[in-house]
């Protein structure tokens, strides 16, 4: 294989590590706060795909992507709100199966609203930009999404470690109860978790999906679950190791494609998954915790 | 609580099966005009099977595992694999042909759906021993992992001689009767739940119930946990194995993730950790989503179209009443109870029979 | 050695930088009823998950009629301690899973009760019994066993009768008050056919009354079922009228050992008890 050829897939593959690591954060916080398996957040995904389609038709895109940033936010808070806090002092399994229960629900009215054909993702024309780099071409959105992605995970790291809310939640990861037992308003914390994961899961969207360029009911649902084998490889509950595992997989999966086994890309992240499982169940970046009898 | 004797169970519960039975003969008699009716009522059976399957390890043992469809497409294709009749083969495998080893493999029915299961159990051994290791959630994601790692296999090119990769399987005979699919899932809910009734259902729920504990009570956890996942796969396979003869074609995209949550929301509708509710389960769940079937179609009141009702609405109603069964109705229909003629006529008695009798008062009294 | 239940000998536990157990070792004789005591945080219930198994210790070993089930001495840069005269001889890691050591005839109880919750009283012991069952799962699953299955539902009455829980049988085990709770815990132990039974603070919660009557069944479970009792109790009336040697730890050392007299007596205990600072003033 030429060096060219090499390095042209290793930008695609950094390209969509960097969309995955948006998203797998949103996986790693609640599942840092909550202790679940947030099933619906790639559903939110997907709907933030459908949102910017419908956004675009109207607006501007410099409009149309703040209001598809909020419109997310507004889901994603609200899922929280309607299906999450209900039960926070229920067992694990029905928070759980509450959570894939709204990725149905989302799934069917995605299905409903808009059909179970595959709609085209509007493209923004600065972003499809090709540049020419020596003998590599890339879409501006190519080069813009890791970059993007580190300068996010830069901010996002600067509020959970110097700010009062970061501090909370620090708080609220470490020990749920005893965090509520001191005053910390816990909702609170948990709503934020929610802004935070779904803004990032809607700008992940935007860049995924300009590469993609179409959204269909299902399209949410592996690139969801491989997210969360992202933050799982990196350590669940580490922003740094949900990033790390974004851009493994994001290789890896690049990788397979390109030698040709396209067919085994979505094995490979749960083989993946599994081996880690088994060797270092805590993920690369993840804290050791023992249970007391 | 008023019980019956043990007399009148027994005959209750052999009209039951007796007025099940004359009610299917009616309508397979009738089968021109009632197909519709029967194969929602086969899809059923097949489902209860797997729900059941799914019950015994996360409502009886407490492990949580989302591989229900990578199981049953193992189940699904040995069967499709072994019973299409031999002289199509060369049609169904057109594009690439069959492996040499396979071309004349046949085996009846009966016999393909236990090596169905004995594949699915098989694996569910290979697996079961790295991930059981894992905790709830974890687990769960695993197995759902592993049931995506099955279909790629037997969607991958490497594989057509096999398994036709994504042309799937066609041709695949039916069921030579309706009541076979009735017979044997009847019979793997029956087995399962004398499992459950004996001492090593008593040691799953142990497990279930804690840990620490069930170890500490000389259970050994591994070995328990493993008897029960396999169990589980196994009936797993045999219900893919008939999904497969109900369908009659089969491919890699019939067992995505979706199916696996189709079978947990039967579950957890039906009780999570009640066999019977799970039978109610996938009988209320097959035949709910018929029932909407209008949500699906334009309404017209009086000249005016009801806005809403178009195709797809009835999944969208669907999922939003499983929502509330999950939020508000957590314990589903049956929660941990099991379906008894005890309960039914306790139950009518404390409804009609109570009602009915208490302004007199003297009634009441007597067994208070 | 054999003349000992159970052998402790240099159990040491960390968790991270928390020393649990420190170095402690112990031993219990055949018919006795032996106590640990010591004030919170102390180690005992650590000690306990030690024996039991839950817990790998980070060094020590743990023997138990003469057979070592629990032994591990960290290798790496330790093997030059244990090399000249014990060479080889540590260099193999022991940790049997807690159900083995059920099997080889260790019960215990839990600090803070772990029943079946949603399970019937019955049914608690019953599970006891699961693991002496010989039937497969086949012959299990088609009733083959009958026999068996009935001799085990005999037993496991027998001993519900035994600790006069025999009218709540079909009730719900988390639906029991407090006390009965506690029994039952000791009725699901005994149902596993213990040559040396573990209680860990079987009179916490319990009224004066439940105490005696404890007290009483404790006796008679030496006198009656000739059963080995070690436990851990904070209950001083119960400890001195029923002890025959008593283990004083503190901060996960061992600070005194002794018959209940001698305890009653020994200045490193009362200092313990009553918090006097480490110089002693």
């Amino acid at each position: 294989m030429a060096i060219n050829t090499l390095l042209q897939h290793g930008l695609t593959g950094i390209s969509l590590g960097g969309a995955y690591a948006l998203i797998a954060i949103g996986y790693t916080m609640v599942y840092g706060i909550l202790r679940l398996i947030n099933f619906a957040h790639g559903d939110i995904f997907m709907m933030a795909g459908y949102f910017m389609i419908f956004a675009i038709a109207s607006f501007p895109w410099y409009v149309a992507v703040p209001i598809v940033l909020i419109a997310t936010i507004l889901l994603g808070v609200l899922i929280e709100r309607v299906a999450y806090k209900p039960l926070r002092s229920a067992p694990r399994m029905s928070i759980m199966i509450s959570a894939i229960g709204v990725s149905y629900l989302l799934q069917n009215l995605a299905t409903y609203l808009f059909t179970a054909l595959p709609r085209g993702y509007p493209s923004i024309p600065f972003l499809k930009k090709i540049f020419q780099i020596g003998e590599l071409s890339a879409s501006l959105v190519t080069i813009i999404t890791p970059v993007l992605t580190l300068v996010l995970v830069y901010l996002l790291i600067l509020l959970i470690n110097h700010s009062k809310i970061g501090m909370a939640m620090r708080a609220v990861s470490k020990d749920f109860e005893t965090s509520q037992l001191m005053g910390i308003k816990i909702n609170q914390v948990i709503s934020v978790t929610f802004v935070v994961g779904s803004l990032l899961a809607a700008i992940g969207s935007i860049l995924y999906f300009t590469d993609r360029m179409t959204v269909f009911p299902f399209s949410g649902m592996l690139p969801g679950l491989k997210c969360f084998v992202a933050a799982v490889l990196g350590g669940i509950g580490s922003i740094p190791g949900a990033v790390i595992g974004g851009f493994i997989l994001g290789l890896g999966e690049t990788a397979l494609v390109a030698m040709g086994y396209s067919t085994f890309s979505d094995a490979f992240t749960f083989a993946i998954l599994i081996v880690m499982l088994l060797f270092r169940p805590t993920g690369l970046f993840g804290e050791k915790v023992t249970d007391k009898v | 609580m008023k019980k019956l004797d043990q007399k009148t169970k027994i005959i209750l519960s052999v009209a039951l099966v007796v007025v099940a039975i004359l009610g299917l003969s009616y309508l397979d008699a009738n089968r021109s005009d009632y197909s519709y009716a029967l194969s929602i009522l086969e899809r059923s059976a097949i489902y209860a099977v797997v729900a059941v399957a799914m019950n015994l390890l996360t409502g009886f043992t407490g492990l949580f595992s989302l591989g229900q469809a990578g199981f049953m497409a193992i189940g699904a294709y040995t069967v499709a694999i072994l019973t299409i009749p031999v002289e199509s083969r060369a049609a169904v495998y057109y594009i690439n042909g069959i492996a040499d080893g396979l071309a004349n493999a046949y085996l009846p029915l009966w016999a393909a759906l236990i090596l169905a299961g004995i594949f699915a159990a098989f694996m569910g051994l290979l697996i079961g021993y790295p991930v059981l290791r894992l905790k709830s959630d974890y687990l769960a994601i695993a197995t759902l992992g592993f049931s995506e790692i099955i279909r790629a296999f037997i969607a991958a090119p490497q594989l057509d001689r096999i398994t036709n990769g994504s042309y799937g399987l066609k041709s695949i005979p039916g069921f030579p009767s309706t009541f076979m699919v009735f017979g044997v899932s009847a019979l793997c809910i029956l087995l399962m739940v004398m499992i459950l009734r004996s001492s090593y259902g008593r040691a799953f729920k142990a497990i279930r119930e804690d840990e620490t504990a069930a170890e500490a009570m000389g259970i050994n956890l591994s070995k328990h946990k493993q008897m029960a996942f396999v169990i589980s796969c196994f009936f797993t396979g045999v219900s893919g194995g008939m999904l497969a003869v109900y369908m009659r074609s089969i491919d890699s995209k019939s067992f995505q993730i979706g199916l696996t949550f189709d079978i947990l929301l039967i579950v957890v509708l039906g009780g999570i950790g009640s066999v019977t509710g799970s039978v109610f389960g996938a009988f209320l769940m097959t035949a709910g989503r018929e029932w909407l079937r209008f949500f699906d179609n334009p309404l017209v009141v009086g000249g005016f179209s009801v806005p809403l009702f178009r195709s797809g609405f009835r999944m969208v109603i669907f999922s939003l009443i499983l929502m509330a069964v999950v939020l508000y109705y957590r314990k589903g229909l049956m929660g941990t109870r099991e379906f008894s003629w005890d309960g039914i006529y306790n139950f009518l008695r404390k409804h009609l029979y109570l009602r009915w009798r208490k302004p007199s008062g003297e009634e009441v009294k007597r067994d208070v | 050695m054999s003349d000992t239940v159970l052998n402790l000998t240099d159990v040491t536990m960390q968790f991270g930088g928390v020393i649990a157990v420190n170095n402690l070792s112990m031993e219990v004789r055949p018919g006795e009823i032996v106590a640990i005591i010591g004030p919170n945080g102390a180690g005992k219930t650590t000690a306990f998950n030690v024996i039991t198994g839950v817990y790998a210790p980070t060094n020590g070993e743990v023997s138990f009629h003469g057979e070592t089930i629990i032994s591990n001495h960290p290798q790496g840069k330790m093997t030059k301690l244990y090399a000249g005269e014990h060479l080889g001889k540590y260099d193999k890691v022991i940790q049997k899973t807690p159900d083995r050591i059920t099997k080889m005839g260790i019960a215990r109880t839990f600090q803070n009760i772990r029943l079946f919750k949603d399970l019937t009283v019955f049914e608690n012991v019953l599970i006891a019994k699961h693991m002496n069952m010989r039937a497969g799962l086949f012959s299990a699953t088609c009733m083959l066993n009958h026999n068996e299955e009935k001799e085990m539902r005999q037993q496991s009455m027998e001993l519900l009768e035994i600790l006069d829980l025999a009218d709540t049988k079909d009730e719900i085990s988390s639906s029991l008050p407090y006390g009965k709770q506690r029994r039952l815990e000791i009725a699901r132990a005994m149902a596993t056919n213990p040559s040396l039974l573990l209680l860990d603070e079987p009179a916490a919660g319990m009224n004066p009354q439940e105490t005696n009557d404890l007290t009483a069944f404790i006796h008679r479970l030496k006198e009656e079922f000739h059963l080995t009792v070690l436990m851990i109790e904070h209950h001083m009336n119960l400890v001195m009228e029923i002890s025959d040697r008593i283990y004083v730890l503190d901060f996960g050392k061992l600070i005194a050992t002794g018959t209940p007299g001698e305890i009653q007596n020994n200045q490193h205990v009362i200092d313990a008890y009553l918090g006097v600072d480490e110089d002693g003033h």
